[in-house]
């Protein structure tokens, strides 16, 4: 994350104009409760799903709890395949070393496969302006760095957009029929441009979805094959790779694997799971492991669960906010509802609306495979964020005066009085205002003749 | 057992229908249950929004007005899941730890409790699509989820089948938030309009006349969104039907 400050995202404003798109919002919305749906599907197929949550969550905890370890075994086990490792504390030193294993092997050309974490150390944008070349792979990727935007999702980039608008951000910036909106015109189109850039490419980067402790290995789940052809393509591979992405052996990857793709898009598995172990014959191969605040979170004792996400973005599809509000509406690299917990950790008066960005129904933590309490984490950040004076002045009066006034039975009778008489005798223009948050969309109640309290106090005097 | 009839701010103002019904419900039942005068809130809009410093009041109030009770009732699930998860704003002692335990949603208190499961004075000759709020489903466990591999259960549907000539149409998405959430409501009152909005069309699209619900706060929200959209849709809690409420 950059150091220079930010303002603080509106996360309501940019879903409010989000939902004003109408086609976009409807296909956002049931194209990720597809994905929810495909989801359960599967859950439904694996009778021992809530046995494989157990298991993948203790999994997590306990390598995260002796995390240090874990890594000093893998780092040994890398470099014993003969794979060149390094450590970098925060982004700045990742993008550094990238920079330089670059300049090293002479590399002006890398084409990468898809990594939320070059996403979160900015490496795109430095490393142009360094005079690299980078090419996104996959294919939602692709569009979003063609369109000069961020990924909406981690796991599909490009889902908020439709195919129209595909098919003129491919006119524009890679030629091709703005018109043509055949989903297979539109792949095959990229394909054809991207392709070379993938044979000529001096390096390849890719992520990791998990690394074995025990065999050094990092294992790559795609459905483009994309990743592959990174990682294989060009004489040097780079992994970048989040320190919390470590289990111990080999076999805990079955539970990992099976949970993964079914959690993420419904199905039983991508079409690609790749294990590296080392670089090609003649290749060359290299691994950055960064922190980049992991190690703080770790000592968090309430939100230090959360490294156990294994990014399969189920938060996100199920998520009925996330789903109408759209991933650039977060304004951060992670967004949904893990995006929520994660971002704040970073920046919490950058990310400060993020957390209030929820319902706290809870869906999240339920469909999570590795059992991460999303909805008490987002509980947990609002208290913080408000003890830390990071909302705005007027939500901080509001709240203290509703503390006072429902804290004493004689104003809240007096209060809740005059609500109820204003709602019935004011003229639905004096009611209906900018400042009705509750009123833009929907109708406020009937006011009563009387309270509940009020009927009760008759009906016990009338005996 | 000596129950405290504990009535959501919100219901007070705007919903007695629904503290009356309760009310009424429990006696019907043979139920000792007392409403103490002099309450508020339970805290949680406070809580919720991150300052659960300013809920102290609030809190404290609740505490002395329900000490000693046996239980306490309430006819909202998210009030319920603050006092037991999150009343923490004022000193924990024995009383109010005996408080947070007994503390119970009408819908359980009438499942767990009392079992009960027949109510031969309520007749509800309507279609009807049961909204379970999040904080009664994923908190309270009031039924099964369809995001957990689990075998099928619903106490809100055990009570209601006590209830003759009621008949149930199922919404696609049954078990999505509407979008209520609280402060939620206002402070991001695009997303929150427009989930009620998806809300009600899909109760209106299975063939709903009436939806019902355990939580009041759901309902208002969902009454509102659906007033505006011009729906014909009505509302109503669980407690009036299960008092015998005719529509």
């Amino acid at each position: 994350m950059s150091p220079e400050t930010h303002e603080p995202v509106d996360h309501a404003a940019a879903a409010a104009r989000f939902i004003a798109d109408a086609p976009h919002l409807a296909f956002h919305d049931t194209r990720l409760w597809e994905l929810r749906q495909k989801r359960d599907g599967q859950m439904h197929g694996v009778p021992e799903w809530e046995t494989l949550r157990d298991l993948a969550s203790a999994i997590k905890e306990h390598t995260l709890s002796r995390l240090a370890e874990y890594l000093e075994q893998f780092e040994a086990q890398a470099i014993a395949n003969g794979v060149q490792v390094h450590w970098a504390r925060d982004g700045a030193e990742h993008n550094a070393i990238v920079l330089r294993i670059l300049r090293e092997n002479n590399a002006k050309t890398l084409v990468k496969s898809k990594s939320m974490l070059t996403e979160e150390c900015e490496m795109s944008p430095f490393l142009a302006q360094h005079g690299i070349t980078i090419t996104e792979t996959d294919l939602g990727e692709r569009i979003q760095q063609l369109d000069d935007e961020p990924p909406s999702h981690i796991v599909v980039p490009a889902v908020h957009k439709l195919r129209t608008d595909v098919a003129r951000v491919f006119a524009r910036r890679i030629g091709g029929d703005p018109e043509n909106t055949d989903a297979h015109y539109l792949a095959e189109h990229c394909r054809v441009t991207t392709r070379p850039l993938m044979l000529d490419a001096d390096a390849g980067l890719t992520g990791a979805n998990f690394l074995v402790a025990e065999t050094g290995a990092m294992v790559v789940c795609t459905n483009e094959g994309n990743a592959d052809l990174s990682a294989n393509l060009p004489p040097l591979h780079i992994v970048s790779v989040g320190i919390e992405k470590l289990i111990p052996r080999q076999a805990d990857l079955g539970v990992f694997v099976r949970l993964l793709s079914r959690s993420a898009l419904g199905s039983p598995i991508t079409q690609y799971t790749s294990h590296f172990r080392g670089a090609r014959d003649g290749g060359r191969m290299h691994i950055v492991l960064v922190d980049n605040g992991r190690s703080k979170r770790l000592g968090q004792a309430e939100f230090w669960t959360s490294l156990k996400c294994i990014r399969c973005g189920a938060c996100m599809n199920t998520c009925p906010v996330y789903r109408r509000s759209g991933g650039l509406s977060y304004g951060a690299v992670y967004s949904g509802p893990i995006g929520a917990i994660i971002n704040p950790a970073y920046d919490p008066a950058r990310y400060a609306a993020l957390p209030f960005a929820s319902t706290l129904n809870g869906s999240c933590t339920q469909v999570c495979p590795v059992r991460i309490n999303i909805h008490e984490q987002l509980y947990a950040w609002r208290r913080i964020i408000a003890a830390g004076g990071l909302l705005p002045g007027k939500k901080r009066l509001v709240m203290r005066l509703a503390g006072v006034v429902l804290g004493s039975p004689a104003l809240y009778r007096l209060s809740t009085a005059l609500a109820r008489t204003a709602v019935r005798i004011l003229p639905r223009g004096l009611l209906y205002t900018r400042l009705n948050g509750w009123g833009r969309d929907r109708e406020l109640p009937t006011p009563p003749s009387e309270s509940f309290a009020s009927w009760h106090a008759r009906r016990k005097k009338a005996g | 057992m000596k129950v405290g009839l504990a009535v959501p701010c919100f219901i007070d103002s705007f919903f007695p229908e629904v503290g009356i019904a309760t009310l009424e419900l429990l006696e019907r039942l043979g139920v000792d249950v007392t409403y103490p005068a002099g309450q508020t809130c339970c805290g949680q809009p406070m809580a919720n929004s991150g300052f659960n410093g300013a809920s102290r009041g609030t809190e404290a109030n609740f505490a002395r007005l329900f000490a000693g009770f046996d239980a306490v009732v309430m006819p909202s699930a998210s009030c319920v899941n603050h006092i037991r998860k999150h009343l923490d704003a004022i000193p924990q002692d024995e009383g109010v730890r005996q408080l947070r335990a007994n503390t119970y949603e009408l819908v359980e208190f009438l499942h767990d409790v009392l079992c009960v499961r027949e109510f031969p004075w309520a007749e509800f000759p309507h279609r009807v699509g049961l909204h379970n709020s999040c904080t009664a489903l994923r908190s309270l466990h009031h039924a099964n989820t369809s995001e957990i591999e689990e075998k099928p259960f619903s106490k809100p549907l055990d009570l209601l089948a006590g209830v003759r000539g009621i008949r149930f149409v199922e919404p696609l998405r049954a078990d999505e938030c509407c979008g209520f959430g609280g402060t939620f409501s206002v402070n991001e009152d695009a997303v929150s309009g427009r989930m009620g909005l998806d809300k009600v069309r899909d109760h209106a699209a299975a063939g709903a006349d009436y939806i019902v619900s355990a939580d009041t706060s759901c309902l208002m929200h969902q009454q509102g969104c659906a007033r505006r959209a011009g729906m014909p849709l009505r509302f109503i809690h669980i407690a009036q039907i299960l008092n015998g409420a005719s529509a």
